[in-house]
Formats: C-alpha cells, structure tokens, sequence
C-alpha cells in the first residue's frame, strides 16, 4: 500500500531505521577500511568469510532451540567434543603423537559420519532431557555442556591434538579462485548450502511450521495434534548434527583442537541469533536473521582487530553490542503499543 | 466541583493500520455503576487502557474533579485513585493473598531503627481487614494459588478496595463465576456504591447489565454511540446500539436430524479423585449435545480427557461401535474428533503466527507435496475458503492472528478444526468473550456443522445458549452426570436443579 509512491531514500531511511546496528557496523568497516589498507583485501573478506561460516551452521543448530522457547548452552561443548573426535581420529597414519594408535590411518568421509553419529546422540540426549524429564532447557543442556567437557577432556587427555591428515585440512581450507587474490573458501558454499536447507526446512516443510507453532504457543500446538515431544527432540538432534559439523570443520579449519575448542561458542551463537531478530519468547526467528546477526559479530570482531583494540577489551565491545541490538530490535515491538 | 469524578473526552488512539478509538467520552459519576459496551473490537479495552495509563491517548483529555490530569502509567492511575481488575488475573500463585494484595506497595517499618523491612504484621493484619469488607472469609497466609477463580476475583477487587480507589474499572468480571459468586460480587459492589466509587463495568451479559449498571455507554467500531440512564434501556435497545442493526433471532434456525449413536462413553474416570468420574453419555449423528453445569462441575476436565489432553483410569469410547484409543490428542485427531478448548489464548491461538500458519496447524498433512513439501497455494486456499464461509475480518493470510478480535480469532481456530473434517466436534464454550454479531455467526456455523452430519458436543456456561442450540443437554454437577434434558423440554430451573445436585 502507497509503497509506489514512497522516494528510493525514503525507502532506504526506512531500512536503516530497521536495522541501525547493521548499518552503523557497516559504516563503521567503511570508515576502517579507509584508515587501514589491508583491511579490504581479498585475504581479509575470505577470513571474514571462513568465520561466519562457522558460527553461522552453529547459530543455525541454536536457532532451532531458541524459537522453540529453549536453549541450548551445550552447543559451544559440542563443538569441542566434535572437534576433539574428529582431531584424533583424522591423525596421520605416521604421526608420532597419535592418541588413539588402535586405529588405522581413517578416511575422513567416514570420520565424519562418526562425529554425526555422535552430534546426533548428544543432541537426542538433550532432547530426551527436555521433554521426558522436564528439565527446563537452560538447566538440562547446562548439565550436558559440562558433562560433554569433561568426556572431551577424558577422551583428548587434556591435550592438544595436532598431526592431521593432509586431506583434511586442505580440503576443509580450500577454496576457488587465486588464492592471492580474488577467492571463495569452500565454507562458503557449505555454509550457504546449509543456509538454504533451513530456510527450506523452515518455511516450507511440516517440522518447520511445528517448530513455529511449539514456540507461538506450545499448549495449542500439542492440542492441534503435533506431536511436541518428538518435534522439540528431532529439534535438539539437528542442533547436535549441526555442532558436530561445525566442530568438524573448526579443528581443520585451525589445524589442531583440543577440548577447550568451542568454548563460549553457544553465547555468540545465541547473540547472533537474538541479534538477527529471533524471539526469546518463541515463535519468531528466520534464517536469514540469524546469518545477519552472526555476520554482525564476526565483522565487529574483524572490525575492532584491526583497530588493534586490546583483545581484552572485545569482550566489554561485544557485550554491549548485544545489550544495544537486542534493545533496539524489541523497540520495535514496544513502539506499538 | 465537577459532578464527574472523572471524565474522559475526545479521546482518539490509532495503532498502526486502525483507529482504535475515534473521538470517545466517558463521564463517571461516584456511587454509580457505569456500564461500558461494544462488540469486541469496539475499542473498550483501549479506553480502559488509556483511563489506568497502560496506553497513552493520541488525542483527547481526562479530567478528576474537574481537573484535567495526565495518567502516565498504571502506579500512576493507582496513585490518582483508578483500580482495575482484568479479565485475566494475573496474581502470582505461589504467593500469599496479603503479598499479592500489598504487591509493590508492602507496607514498611525500621528494623534496628534503621533497616527498612516490611511490616508483615500489619500487611497481613490489613489484608484481614480488607477480605473481610469483601465480604471473603479466607486466612491471608493462604498461597493465592490455592483458591478459586472467584477468590481470586475477589482478592483482585480487595487489592483495589485497598487502594482506596475511587474508581474501579471491573473487565468481564463474571465470565467465570457461577451464580453465587456472581450475587457475592454483586453485594461488594453496592458496598462499594455506598463508599461513593465509580465502577465501570465491562460486560456482555445483558441480565447482568440490567440488573445492577446505573448508567450505559455503548461504544461501536471505536466510535462513542451514547450514554444512556440504564432504566431506558432494554436487551433489544443496547444490542440494536452495538452491532448498529436490529438483531431479530438470537439463535438460527436448526434443521438437523439427529442419527444414529456414533460416539459412546462408559464410565470415563479421572485419574483425579476430584475430578470426573463415572460419566457416561452417548452422541448421536448430527445431534448437537449440549454439557450444562456450574464452574467447577469438570465439564472441560471431561472433555479434555476424551481429547487425551488429561488421563484417565477407567472408561471406555467407542467410536461407531469401535473402542477408540485416545493418549494424546493426536490420537483423537486422526480418529476424527476435533476439540476447540475454552482457553483461546492459552491454548488455541499461536499469538505471534499467522492467520495461515494458525488455520492449518492441525492439518498440514493435507497439503503436503512430495510427502513433506507445505503446498502454500493450498493453505492459502484453505484461509479463503474459510475466510469466505466463516466472514473471517482479516486484511490477509499473513496477518498475526493476535491483531484480530476475538470473534474472528474464535472462527479462524473453529476453522482450523474444520480443515481436518472431523465427524466429531467438542466445543468448550465456543462463544466465551466474543460479541454478539460474531457469537450469532458461529452458532450458524454450529447449526450448519449438524446438518451436515456431524455430532457436536457444547460446554456453555450460558444458560439461553444451552437452550437456544441444543437437541439434548447434558448436565453435570460435581464431576458426575446429573441428568439429561431434551433442548425441547430445557429450562432454566430444570438445568439449575440438575446442575446442583450435589452430593
């Protein structure tokens, strides 16, 4: 209605004022990159890049919990607990610092369903936490992360794990173009197609709109005949898969992993989410939100690196920036009153 | 001095997309009952939310005594002397009734001299006081949680009586009261007449309206229509006011015919002592069975047991001669039987989703493509189709549904059943909050669902609606069966006497 008729700059004003941190950070990276050369390089949009792709398939696996009026503190653990299996397991053949000698050298196609395998129990042990045992989410998956830690500790002995495979890290590092100059790191793609499968999953598919439906209202959806219990656990299983996966790119990604990996993931995670405009109090949340809010993060991050802010201090920067978004987005609802 | 203790005029409130109040007054007189009535959606909520602060007013003034003051939130309207108690409570239920009471106003001593504490001795000793002018004869310690509605009500009201409110804004106070409670309420509020408080009083049960209102405004589409002496008025006068068109019949003609039995219950039993128990009753095809009975006679435990929301010990359903297996209430859904419960905002609607993601939820089986594909094209149709049956007022398939009235709301949830083409229906008080232009639609919705075939189970808490829809009623009391009526034969006493027969 009378959209038509409004200005091109209108319509822009209109936007900023729906998304001001995301213009403000991008005004900010335009002000950066005038200040420091390298800042818009190749090399710098493809580590930009590699990092969102990352957290984005772990927002992606949290977002799930999150509209569903859950949580999922375990998320940053899994990854770890991914990242470790998949470490040990993807040790060269002739590596002297092999944790696991038992085992042959391992393809790494089938190292990977492991790690799903495994991201998938994890996921269905939250599950069944929540809608068995009716431990509120924040509680349940509070336990799983520390309980998934320490078998990440055992498991790794505490130890750094080092000595991949070649193919694991050159595939998982690899991308298309001139290396040197104009590239696409394959995290793109896998990000983007992860991207589009839950957009699809969301919006077009039965457990997208039961997802939906458990986070509008959780009582009327369970009267409507969803079957809540096993939606909410299929829920928690794909935010395990996609930990696992995430955890398995992380270790090759950084080339070496260890327990700790992955630790605080699950706040930035729900940080992007929350950011990008998904609802605490359920119901509301798309992915392309979620990839705005975890891009927001990354680019801050970049952003206050090359600024040589004293890393110490990206912390107090990103907090605030959660607190600022998260207050500016509800605005929104406020407003109409 | 003003004859208005407070006064409200030119009052305009637009949210994005509708004007929700166009130019409206409200004069209040002390010691008088004012009532104030629309069809949902006729903007009274909004101006009560605007008199006790919770919504700021584009346009307009409010005036106490004659002076215009602004009210800027509702501690603000508290201090003014503006109490409100709403439809839905919201005490907090682990807590006792002088917490609740005293709630952000404990009053408060020195401990050493110095350290502020509250000052439970005198909380409690106040909240004594005032249940007893509420006429209400329960400990103060006890957990809110543990009481009845109408308790509940009536601490609301002492919280209000407290603050030594001069004006008393009651939204829907009796739509979940039985006839006692109803009168006990009636009582306090000629008390609070003789204090000299203005009450205003929201409601759309005419007898009641009658009965006790001194004064009657009548609002429609936001618009302010007229103030009337309640005296002048009859149920036809304020109904032709409301909806701005005569209303001839209350109740459509009905032209089904009653089959053979296709639903049966045997002795149904709640896990719950308390509860339901022993119930059996048959459901014939396209018969339309009232369930008659006082608050608390566990019509809607029943109900919500056969749709396997709530367990059961023993019992049997037998469904066309078959026993039917009900543990959750997909089991009674995919067998056929659809429940539409009371609590629409509790348990129908999905606030924040949309009117097609609302309509569909329960039948998204059937536009499926490739086995798990949604078809949009055939939700979209789905909401036309109902949008156009059911005269749905939504500017589109996308709208929140809680941007809706309540009647709408109410048809698109009636519609989300409908979609899965249930040969069974359990109505939980299906007219419960909606006004009177809607609430004459959905019993021609009802009337149309039995010809066509299907049985239909009604809970009402409204006697003239029992009577007026169906071909038999069923009356509880206590959890138990009383009795049967056939709607021929209904009247209000031989209902009242089943509905009372306790044991």
């Amino acid at each position: 209605m009378g959209k038509k008729n409004q200005s091109f700059g209108a319509k822009f004003l209109g936007i900023v004022k729906g998304n001001p941190i995301v213009f403000l950070l991008i005004i900010a990276a335009v002000v950066v990159g005038c200040l420091k050369d390298n800042f818009f390089s190749w090399g710098n949009f493809s580590n930009l890049v590699s990092n969102t792709a990352v957290r984005f398939l772990i927002a992606l696996g949290v977002s799930g919990c999150l509209i569903t009026k859950g949580t999922d503190l375990s998320a940053g653990r899994q990854v770890g607990f991914a990242a470790v299996v998949a470490g040990i397991m993807c040790q060269r053949g002739d590596y002297n610092g092999r944790l696991w000698k038992f085992l042959p050298e391992m393809n790494i196609g089938i190292v990977f369903l492991v790690v799903l395998v495994a991201g998938f129990i994890w996921g269905l042990i939250n599950g069944v936490v929540v809608t068995k045992l009716h431990v509120p989410p924040f509680i349940a998956t509070l336990g799983t992360q520390t309980i998934i830690y320490g078998i990440s500790l055992v498991i790794s002995d505490a130890q750094p794990i080092g000595g991949f495979q070649k193919i694991y890290t050159t595939l998982i590092n690899g991308k298309i173009g001139d290396p040197r100059g104009f590239h696409l790191p394959y995290l793109l793609f896998v990000a983007a197609l992860f991207g589009l499968l839950f957009w699809f999953i969301y919006n077009k598919t039965r457990h997208g709109k039961y997802m939906y439906a458990i986070g509008g209202n959780e009582v009327a959806a369970e009267v409507s005949g969803v079957n809540t219990t096993f939606t909410l656990v299929r829920i928690y299983i794909t935010a395990g898969v996609m930990y696992a996966i995430a955890g398995y790119l992380l270790a090759a990604k950084s080339g070496g992993a260890s327990a700790s990996m992955g630790q605080g993931y699950e706040l930035e995670a729900i940080a992007g989410c929350t950011i990008g405009g998904v609802s605490t109090t359920g119901g509301i949340g798309t992915v392309p939100g979620v990839l705005v809010g975890v891009l927001v993060f990354e680019l801050l991050k970049i952003i206050l690196q090359f600024l040589g802010v004293n890393p110490y201090y990206n912390y107090v920067v990103q907090g605030l920036v959660i607190v600022l978004a998260v207050s500016l987005d509800i605005r929104k609802y406020i407003a109409k009153k | 001095m003003s004859e208005y203790v407070l006064e409200m005029s030119g009052v305009s409130k637009a949210f994005p997309g509708v004007k929700a109040l166009d130019n409206v007054q409200l004069k209040l007189r002390p010691g008088k009952v004012h009532a104030l009535m629309g069809e949902n959606g006729a903007g009274k909520s909004t101006l009560m939310k605007c008199m006790f602060g919770i919504y700021k007013m584009d346009e307009g003034e409010i005036r106490m005594d004659g002076q215009p003051v602004t009210i800027s939130d509702p501690m603000d309207a508290l201090k003014k002397g503006i109490a409100m108690v709403h439809q839905e409570l919201q005490p907090i239920p682990a807590r006792t009734v002088g917490e609740n009471i005293f709630l952000g106003r404990y009053p408060m001593k020195k401990a050493l001299g110095f350290i502020p504490i509250v000052d439970h001795k005198k909380m409690y000793d106040d909240t004594a006081v005032l249940l007893k002018k509420v006429r209400m004869s329960f400990d103060p310690h006890q957990k809110v949680g543990e009481l009845s509605v109408s308790q509940m009500q009536s601490v609301e009201i002492a919280k209000a009586v407290s603050a030594n409110c001069r004006v008393l804004i009651l939204d829907e106070p009796t739509s979940s009261l039985t006839a006692n409670e109803v009168e006990a309420l009636f009582r306090i509020i000629e008390d609070l007449k003789r204090e000299n408080v203005a009450i205003v009083y929201i409601s759309h049960k005419m007898d009641e309206i009658l009965r006790i209102a001194d004064e009657v405004t009548i609002m429609r589409d936001g618009k302010y229509i007229g103030t009337w002496e309640a005296n002048e008025l009859t149920t036809d006068k304020i109904i032709t006011q409301m909806v701005g068109r005569e209303l001839h019949n209350l109740y459509p003609p009905r032209y089904n015919v009653p089959g053979d039995v296709v639903f049966e219950v045997k002795d149904f039993t709640s896990i719950n002592p308390r509860s339901f128990r022993h119930v059996s009753f048959q459901l014939r095809k396209g018969e339309i069975l009232g369930v008659g009975g006082l608050v608390g006679a566990q019509r809607t435990e029943l109900m919500e047991g056969l749709f396997g929301i709530r367990s059961h010990t023993t019992g049997e359903i037998l469904y066309n001669g078959k026993p039917l297996s009900i543990a959750r209430p997909k089991d009674a859904i995919d067998q056929g039987v659809a429940m539409l419960t009371e609590d629409r905002r509790g348990s129908g609607i999905m606030a924040v989703l949309s009117v097609a993601d609302n309509i569909s939820i329960a039948s998204l089986n059937r536009y499926l493509d490739h086995g798990f594909v949604i078809n949009g094209k055939k939700v979209e149709q789905l909401v036309q189709d109902n949008v156009a049956k059911m005269n749905i007022k939504a500017p589109s398939s996308k709208t929140l549904i809680k941007s809706l009235s309540g009647g709408n709301q109410q048809k698109v949830l009636v519609g989300r059943w409908l979609a899965n083409n249930p040969d069974v229906l359990i109505l939980d008080e299906p007219t419960r909050g909606i006004d009177v232009g809607a609430k004459y639609e959905i019993y021609c919705i009802i009337a149309d669902l039995a010809k066509e075939g299907k049985s239909i189970i009604m809970i009402s808490s409204e006697m003239s609606e029992l009577i007026g829809m169906s071909d038999r009623i069923m009356v509880m009391c206590d959890g138990r069966v009383t009795g049967f009526v056939n709607g021929s034969e209904a009247t209000q006493e031989n209902i009242m006497a089943l509905a009372t027969q306790f044991e």
